[in-house]
């Protein structure tokens, strides 16, 4: 205990503290400003009342967003799974020319075509296809965005499982199908599991791609419509804005919860690579 | 129950390796074959070919007298045995063992009584709810077991059955499986590189090299009489001696002993000599039958016997075993007689066998 080992802890106990307030304030306001009876963007001790929870719940678009996020996500979520495992099963065993290049190609695209720059032959593409307004166009278009990091991902999944669980299954007379459904799935449930919670929340904090797509304010989710809380001079209404917020968060983390309940810590796997 | 028959059957991987070369083979219902060789002999891919995992290129399968050849392997009522078990980690030990039935759309009643049926004659009795990482690796092999029995395949095929199993634990699922496979009455074809484990097993064996049958007999015919230096070498816990020796006049001068040789129209007198260390028998005074003659270099206990090496004339030695009690001091001079018609002789040339030799 020298007094250049004292000094390091204070120093380093004065640096946790200063990263962790940086992080702590705005989970603090978005903990007490939904109950404050006169919400700011600054950080105090509430006036408690339920008073604003009432006004989001009376916001014409408020919880009908959240209800067209949940939706927009959970097909996100599902389409990029199925598609995902479907793929990364194939690549990983059929023997393909350029397999490794095809994978890096399309990883490599997949950040331009749901990105930026993309985004007016993207919005030609659905007009043309009628997708406009259409949440499963939108999540047909989030998924092909999400895909290629999907496949790359499950793929090392899928790779680790031994052949001979597939081959002991088709001695056994299981259909590609079933060795499908009943081996491999099961077996890379964690990786899927990843996928899962990767694409939802990815897609429940996207924001350019629904707003190009989907034009009618009743079809948007509420990563778009926070951007519309605003009252009639334009500034943010910040009666509406907090709970929105507090509700905004709340299914990325239920999800994450479930999935590390289930996969975080506990999985015992049977896979030795 | 089905017998299985293989004609002029060839697999060849996408690679130009051609793993099995026109090889026939006929095994009878209810024998129980090994498929013994070093690796890289193709034992494992004849195996998986007549499962239906790897495409014949040429030739035919016959199981029970139904060509199988182009049939899918989940239609040949085979069961199989993967070397690493290939139980599913998702599922309990019911699950697994009854996974054929489930495959063939039998109520879970039903497939929940077979796999107990199953496994409590496998002594796995109160593991049926246990996942595989849960259980101990002789546990795991006798449910993989236990998988293949339930599935009531009328060809069992085992990939190396006992080679994920430690030493102790092997000689006892060696048993097991023996008892096991008598009792079912299948007809059971198991790949091995062991030849230990080959011998005490089997019916009959078919030592394979380079993807063709080398010889093809029961345990003690391949061990008594290998048809070539290969197998010689390949079959014996304790190496088989091979020396190179000379025929003349109806006898071989070998290591400096002259012994007879029983046979007739060598295409050459240079021949190789096999005898096994277990077939000599030494002497500490010269006896009246032609002998090897040298001096004891080592002696190893082997526990009821010993292994003594031999140096002989020309710097060649030769392993003999004797019983615990008899084993002669380091250095001193003795005398090997082996055994009449167990002194071997091979075409140095060819390596095939040629005939017997010695008194």
């Amino acid at each position: 205990m020298t007094p250049g080992w004292v000094l390091r802890r204070i120093g380093f106990y004065v640096l946790i503290s200063v990263l962790m307030a940086f992080f702590t304030v705005p989970m603090l306001w978005l903990a007490t400003a939904p109950f404050d009876a006169n919400p700011r963007l600054g950080l105090r001790w509430p006036d408690w009342t339920l008073d604003n929870v009432e006004a989001t719940v009376r916001h014409p678009y408020a919880l009908g967003s959240l209800g067209n996020a949940l939706v927009l996500c959970g097909v996100t979520g599902a389409l990029t799974c199925a598609l995902a495992a479907l793929a990364a099963y194939a690549l990983s065993r059929v023997r393909l020319p350029g397999r490794d290049a095809l994978l890096y190609v399309l990883l490599l695209l997949s950040s331009v075509v749901t990105g930026t720059a993309a985004m007016v032959p993207i919005f030609i593409l659905m007009t043309q296809l009628g997708l406009i307004d259409s949440q499963f166009g939108t999540a047909l278009v989030l998924t092909g965005g999400l895909l290629p990091a999907a496949i790359f991902i499950l793929k090392d999944f899928v790779d680790a499982v031994p052949r001979s669980y597939e081959e002991s299954a088709r001695v056994f007379g299981a259909s590609p199908s079933q060795v499908l459904l009943h081996v491999v799935v099961p077996v890379v449930r964690p990786g899927l599991a990843t996928i899962l919670v990767w694409a939802f929340v990815n897609a429940w904090g996207n924001f350019l791609l629904p707003y190009l797509l989907l034009r009618r304010i009743d079809s948007q989710p509420a990563a778009v419509v926070m951007k519309t809380l605003q009252d009639e001079g334009g500034s943010a209404n910040l009666t509406v804005i907090p709970v929105f917020s507090l509700l905004y968060s709340i299914p990325v983390v239920v999800l994450y919860l479930l999935v590390s309940r289930r996969y975080g810590f506990r999985f015992h796997g049977g896979i030795k690579r | 129950m089905a017998a299985v028959e293989v004609r002029e059957l060839s697999t060849v991987y996408p690679n130009g390796v051609r793993a099995v070369d026109g090889l026939s083979l006929r095994i009878a219902d209810g024998e129980f074959f090994a498929l013994l060789g070093p690796s890289g002999c193709g034992k494992t891919t004849l195996l998986r070919t007549i499962a239906g995992l790897e495409p014949a290129a040429s030739g035919r399968v016959l199981i029970g007298d139904v060509d199988v050849t182009r049939t899918e392997p989940g239609k040949r009522r085979v069961a199989m045995v993967f070397q690493d078990y290939a139980l599913f980690p998702h599922m309990t030990v019911t699950d697994n063992v009854a996974y054929p039935l489930r495959v063939r759309g039998v109520s879970r009643a039903e497939r929940v009584r077979t796999a107990e049926r199953t496994t409590a004659s496998l002594s796995l009795a109160g593991l049926s709810d246990r996942r595989p990482a849960q259980l101990s690796g002789g546990q795991q092999q006798r449910v993989a077991l236990a998988r293949a029995v339930a599935s009531g395949g009328e060809l069992l095929l085992l990939d190396e059955p006992l080679s994920n199993l430690d030493a102790r634990l092997r000689l006892e699922a060696r048993t097991f499986l023996k008892r096991l496979q008598r009792e079912l009455g299948v007809t059971t074809i198991f790949v091995t590189h062991d030849q230990a484990e080959a011998l005490a097993l089997a019916d009959r064996i078919a030592v394979m090299d380079a993807g063709r049958i080398r010889q093809l007999g029961t345990p003690s015919e391949v061990f008594r009489r290998p048809a070539s230096t290969f197998v010689a070498n390949f079959i014996g816990s304790t190496p088989m001696n091979l020396v190179d020796g000379s025929l003349s006049n109806g006898t071989v001068l070998v290591a400096g002993a002259q012994l007879p040789a029983l046979v007739d129209g060598a295409p050459s007198p240079e021949v190789v000599v096999g005898v096994r260390p277990e077939y000599l028998t030494l002497h500490a005074t010269r006896p009246a039958a032609a002998a090897f003659e040298g001096t004891v270099a080592v002696v190893e206990t082997l526990g009821v016997s010993s292994l003594v090496t031999i140096e002989c004339a020309d710097g060649v030695t030769i392993g003999a075993t004797v019983p615990e009690g008899s084993e002669p001091a380091v250095t001193t001079k003795v005398y090997a007689t082996p055994q009449p018609g167990r002194l071997l002789l091979y075409s140095r040339e060819t390596g095939e066998l040629l005939g017997a030799a010695g008194s």
